[in-house]
């Protein structure tokens, strides 16, 4: 029975970056080093509001393990976050909440936004429901579901690894990142 | 058993307060009673204090509009654990002035239920110790859920309502 | 040996206190929801508490007003999330009190095994977040596996893990199949075993113990005067449970205990929902075996969707098929009532009707809104610690509280 076990499953190593190698050293590009550190150290924060939060959890959870992608590490300060992962529904009443944790994050910050309700109000068309948070502040990655299953969620980080890992060094203080920064008000 | 519950709560009522206007009804098994709305505090104190009656529990409290839209109404769900006894009290109000005596000092619970109704139709309720709003934001001035008001955000530019008429 | 100096203490005259006012939350790790306390506190001891509430207010009742009957319970699923088929399942049964249908035997006790497998699935968060709270993250672990395994039920009934909308206003769509079976006598058979090894690890261990008892109490007076129900009101000490006093789909044919405490701490809270989870397991037990044999839906062609054959070939069920799909079915003037048990306490609908194809008012009374009023006097006095873990033991669930 083991032996069959191991004839299914292929383990792939993870593919090293480009770049010369030899004796004692191996010399690469920084941007592809610091991609792959960043991609895989992702520090979360959790900004649960409602249902998707639960998913959440049954993805932190030992079935969907989370940790597998680095992901050990939840942060719930926005000072020590990466990854600002806004899952459910939020209202006016929280805009300014979710302005504010987010403008305390240092950069690089990426956003994911989990579920029908943060990426566009979901089945909340009312005058309390914010339609949407990329309507004050920039989203990288969303994740539709209502709620999305744990596996929908596992795609949408790493989304967002691949996102880290091919970003360019220079982008966040590109004239086009300061741009889109102002078109949410944010300095 | 709900039909004794409705004539035994009637004739206490009636006892108590002689001359009283007071619509009794059953409806779908469920005792219901229609009081006028500044005789509701009495009644409601009458109804916990009693130690026939001794409707102790407070199970619900909210409010609602009637269908022509001139009048706002307070509906009080009342429950008597021990005899498992379940009645509904509601009262009425011209919706220029809604104001009715809060049940505060009667129930505890019914504190951040009666904001909540303040917060939705705009009822205000006397003498409670702090009627502001509960749910919605602080700065709104409307009260959403009196059929005047839409559902919907009016400020949204990038939905059409060609599409999905409203 | 001589007394050395106090130079610690100044004298009794010469300190001047003043209070910190601490912001707990919106968010904050330790409150489980989006809700706000603003505490008055004298170091560590909290002198007063202001809650906040309304940040994630979604605006149900009115959304409500818009929507066609069926079309309502998705939205009854996003109130209490963590265990949304009893909702579901109060919605119907309130719906159908309205339209004065009769329920088969088969389908009440098909229901009663889904709301006691959500009511597991609810406790078990309220209980392990608790473990979590006071450190013992390894409860958390361990039965959040078995929540998967109610989350395989449901997927197979009804397609979802979470927000379920399950059944139908008249019944179950279709009847389970094998599989669904199957799930639901494994999980009878091995969770009792993972149950017992939580207990083990917390339910007499000294550590959780101390920190547990006398950690926001609230006696069974002041809990009637702010309308408690449901596990808070049991662990106060009054034991009513509405499935015992007013029964709905045929509660009154199974034979289980309430679960009472007598101090309405958090062990006491802790306890009596550990209790109801094996309640809930007798209750589960008892259906599968005294199961009826039946149709899986009333006989209503009116509000329940008829077989698709028949929609293809006759001309009265594709109308039908229509209405209900439409939603522009006849539904009678009316107000009604109905409550059922849920996870944190009496979930009630007051709906009423104008002959519309929505409801012209429909109210929720929202277990956990009420309750969670009681959150500053049961904390006043204590330590700050103390008051998290209370408000994680009162199982706080934002959808509810805002709706």
């Amino acid at each position: 029975m083991s032996k069959e076990i191991i004839k299914r499953t292929k383990l792939e190593i993870a593919k090293q970056p480009e770049g010369i190698e030899g004796p004692g050293f191996f010399a690469t590009k920084v941007d592809e080093v610091i991609g792959m550190a960043r991609a895989n150290s992702l520090w979360p924060l959790p900004f649960a509001t409602s249902c998707c939060g639960i998913e959440f959890m049954a993805t932190m959870g030992s079935h969907y393990d989370l940790a597998r992608f680095g992901m050990e590490r939840l942060s719930f300060s926005p000072r020590q976050a990466d990854l600002l992962m806004v899952m459910g529904t939020i209202a006016k009443k929280m805009g300014p909440t979710l302005r504010q944790v987010y403008e305390q994050m240092a950069e690089p910050r990426w956003v994911l936004s989990v579920g029908a309700c943060a990426s566009s109000g979901g089945i909340f068309d009312t005058y309390s429901v914010l339609q949407g948070i990329d309507r004050i502040i920039p989203v990288d990655v969303y994740v539709p579901g209502c709620p999305p299953r744990p596996e929908q969620i596992i795609d949408g980080i790493l989304k967002i690894q691949e996102l880290a890992k091919n970003e360019s060094g220079r982008r966040r203080h590109s004239p086009e990142y300061k741009e889109l920064m102002n078109s949410f008000g944010i300095e | 058993m709900s039909k004794e519950i409705l004539d035994r709560v009637t004739a206490r009522l009636s006892t108590q307060f002689p001359g009283l206007h007071l619509e009794s009804e059953l409806l779908y098994d469920f005792p219901v009673f229609t009081v006028d709305h500044t005789k509701a505090h009495e009644i409601l104190k009458f109804l916990k204090e009693d130690p026939e009656l001794n409707f102790h529990f407070l199970t619900d409290l909210t409010g609602m509009q009637t269908a022509d839209e001139k009048q706002l109404g307070v509906i009080y769900h009342l429950h008597n654990m021990p005899k498992n006894m379940r009645i509904r009290i509601k009262t009425f109000f011209d919706i220029a002035k809604p104001e009715i005596n809060t049940a505060t000092d009667l129930w505890a619970g019914a504190n951040w239920m009666e904001r909540e109704t303040y917060d939705f139709f705009g009822i205000r309720f006397k003498g409670h110790p702090n009627l502001v709003r509960i749910l919605n934001v602080d700065e709104m001035d409307i009260f959403p859920l009196r059929k005047e008001y839409p559902l919907e955000d009016q400020t949204r530019d990038d939905k059409s309502d060609k599409m999905f008429g409203r | 040996m001589s007394k050395k100096e106090n130079t610690l203490t100044p004298p009794p005259d010469t300190i001047e206190k003043e209070y910190t006012t601490l912001n707990l939350g919106p968010t904050h790790p330790a409150t489980h929801g989006i809700f706000q306390n603003v505490l008055k506190m004298d170091g560590e001891i909290i002198h007063d508490a202001v809650p906040t509430l309304g940040y994630i207010h979604r605006a149900f009742e009115k959304l409500a007003e818009r929507r066609p009957y069926a079309q309502i319970t998705p939205l009854t699923d996003r109130m209490n999330y963590c265990s949304s088929p009893i909702n579901n399942i109060g919605w119907h049964t309130t719906v159908e009190k309205l339209l004065q249908i009769k329920i088969p035997k088969r389908v009440d006790y098909m229901r009663v095994i889904i709301m006691e497998l959500s009511r597991i699935a609810d406790h078990i968060i309220c209980n392990t977040i608790i473990g979590q709270d006071t450190g013992a993250t390894t409860g958390f672990l361990y039965l959040f596996q078995w929540r998967e395994h109610i989350y395989d039920i449901f997927e197979s009934i009804c397609g979802a893990r979470l927000t379920t909308n399950i059944c139908r206003i008249g019944g179950f769509d279709t009847d389970w199949s094998k599989v669904t079976w199957d799930r639901i006598n494994a999980f009878v058979k091995d969770f009792p075993a993972a149950l017992t090894e939580f207990n083990k690890l917390l339910m007499r261990n000294k550590i959780f113990m101390d920190r547990t008892i006398n950690c926001g109490p609230i006696t069974a007076e002041r809990a009637l005067e702010y309308s408690f129900t449901g596990p808070n009101l049991r662990a106060a000490g009054v034991d009513y449970d509405v499935r015992v006093a007013t029964p709905y789909c045929s509660y009154q044919d199974f034979d289980f205990k309430i679960p009472v405490g007598t101090s309405g701490d958090t062990y006491d809270r802790f306890t009596v929902r550990n209790e109801e989870m094996w309640q809930s397991l007798e209750i589960i037990k008892q259906a599968l075996k005294n199961m009826p044999a039946g149709p899986s839906h009333a006989d209503v062609p009116d509000f329940f969707l008829p077989p698709k054959q028949e929609v293809y070939n006759n001309m009265e069920a594709l109308i039908y098929h229509f209405k209900i799909v439409m939603g522009e079915t006849e539904i009678p003037k009316g107000e009604v009532y109905h409550c059922v048990e849920g996870g944190n306490g009496e979930l009630g609908f007051y709906l009423i009707s104008d002959g519309g194809r929505t409801p012209f008012r429909l109210h929720f009374r929202r277990p956990c809104f009420i309750y969670y009023q009681a959150y500053p006097e049961m904390i006043k006095g204590g330590l700050l610690s103390d008051a998290i873990l209370t408000m994680s033991s009162m199982n706080v669930i934002a959808g509810e509280l805002d709706a």
